[in-house]
């Protein structure tokens, strides 16, 4: 414990009762109240999200774009400046490093948004192969990221901060907070209307208490967030994506229309297995490693993720199947004890969130 | 929130012994600790258990946890309200948050009363 990271915003969230546990190696917020009163509240009102342990770089350079095209799954030639996009970093066997977000600035600047636990790898991977004219640096450590999600999220930003957001789905804006910048993005990870927002770590407790002003909004932990990505079906690292699976198998080959001749590419579209989305016969939940079986008994995969879905009122899980069953309609999961008997359906399984919601 | 006419086990079940009927919960503590329950798992009615058994589980969010029974009998009742309200266990769990009576076929043994048990949870929280 003694090793572990702090965010800009870590002594508030013990000062406000947090029960607190590593994650990627930071110290980090699980539940402040209850995990099911914060899942419900971010479906239906707004919630924060410390978010900080997440990091950021910066490519900038005439080759910047090249570069980043041949490293990326994101079709960058059709990326506007003001959108960003969702994709992969590959290794050569066309599995994932890691999932990304890659925000274009300008013309010749990107921000690449990385999962905390794969900060340096990424880092590391992406400087050896960046050509010339084509230059990374690691804005994490100043750079804070908060996330406000929820159907009264855009309200609840406009009343306390006097500025009106009017973006589609993954385009961001760049404002300012109390003279410094802030990257204001409608992204999010809970499938409800959000936004994602990257300051300054020296003002990321400011404008973290700042929109706590607004009445709608209350602070939400990991353990939240968790539950809220898994009912939309969005992967997490670690789990649902590895660098023995490539975005093909966890069900993301409809994304990968880069010409670029990225890192992996001639492998991606590979599958083995495939990420099938399990509902579960009740409420008691599949575990991460749990065996999945076919209905008349025969191991053919292991559950990545598994919780029982508040929003819903049963469990839902995700898992890696044989690709030759993953078609089957009936999987048992093999929890320890007791099988649980789980159906094949679609994503996501919550359906009524407001994420692309048109905003007049 | 430790109530003075209960007795209660290492694994943080109380018990509620009348006419040799005792009900039976997990303490304000155990649900504290568990987080928001989102299924529990009751024993059957019928079913004969010795002090100490596995007799139910648990699960929260981000935690699973087994039920032992904290005396031995018969399994004469279970709360149906549980099944769709693991919930209960978290707003009340010495009054609508019960899990299942036994009817005892022996006296208690090794259980502890409110004072060993406040102790004993002031050391498990260090």
């Amino acid at each position: 414990m003694d090793n572990l990271l702090t965010t800009p915003l870590t002594s508030w969230h013990r000062e406000h009762g947090a029960k607190m546990a590593p994650f990627a190696g930071f110290d980090m917020p699980i539940s402040y109240r209850s995990i099911l009163d914060e899942h419900r509240h971010t479906r239906t009102k707004a919630s924060l999200f410390d978010i900080c342990h997440m990091g950021e770089f910066m490519l900038t350079g005439d080759r910047a774009l090249e570069s980043l095209s041949r490293l990326v799954t994101q079709n960058l030639a059709t990326l506007a400046p003001g959108k960003c996009r969702y994709g992969f970093l590959l290794n050569d066997n066309g599995c994932v490093i890691d999932d990304l977000l890659v925000y274009r600035l300008d013309p010749g600047s990107f921000m690449l948004v990385v999962n905390g636990a794969r900060m340096e790898t990424d880092r590391e991977w992406i400087k050896e192969r960046l050509g010339a004219g084509a230059e990374l640096e690691d804005i994490s450590q100043r750079t804070a990221k908060i996330d406000l999600q929820g159907p009264e999220a855009f309200k609840a930003f406009e009343q306390v901060l006097g500025q009106p957001v009017k973006l589609k789905y993954f385009t961001f804006d760049a404002m300012h907070f109390e003279q410094e910048p802030l990257l204001v993005s409608r992204t999010g990870y809970t499938g409800e209307l959000g936004l994602e927002l990257y300051v300054h770590v020296e003002k990321a407790l400011a404008l973290w208490e700042r929109l706590l002003e607004a009445e709608v909004v209350e602070p939400a932990g990991l353990g939240a967030r968790d539950t809220l990505r898994l009912e939309i079906g969005l992967p997490l690292y670690g789990q649902d994506l590895d660098e023995e699976h490539t975005p093909a198998e966890a069900g993301y080959a409809g994304m990968l229309k880069s010409e670029a001749e990225y890192t992996g590419k001639t492998r991606a579209f590979d599958v083995r297995e495939s990420l099938v989305p399990l509902k579960l016969d009740g409420r008691r939940s599949a575990r991460h490693n749990d065996a999945v079986l076919t209905s008349e008994g025969a191991a053919v995969g292991r559950v990545t993720s598994g919780s029982f879905a508040p929003s819903l009122g049963y469990a839902v899980a995700l898992a890696y199947v044989d690709a030759q069953r993953a078609g089957d309609k009936e999987f048992l999961i093999d929890a320890g004890r007791s099988q649980l008997r789980a159906e094949r359906v679609g994503l996501p399984f919550f359906t009524e969130g407001g994420a692309r919601k048109k905003i007049e | 929130m430790i109530p003075e006419n209960l007795l209660y086990s290492a694994s943080h079940e109380w018990l509620s012994l009348e006419d040799g009927v005792g009900t039976v919960g997990i303490t304000h503590f155990a649900q504290e600790q568990l987080g928001d329950l989102t299924f529990v798992e009751l024993p059957e009615i019928g079913r004969t258990v010795e002090a100490g058994e596995e007799i139910g589980a648990l699960e929260s969010v981000k935690a699973a946890s087994e039920i032992y029974a904290p005396i031995a009998g018969e399994v004469v009742e279970v709360n149906p309200e549980l099944e769709n309200a693991p919930e209960l266990v978290n707003e009340d769990p010495y009054g609508k948050g019960w899990m299942f009576k036994i009817k005892a076929s022996a006296e208690p043994e090794e259980l502890m009363d409110a004072a060993a048990y406040a102790e004993r949870i002031a050391e498990e929280a260090h």
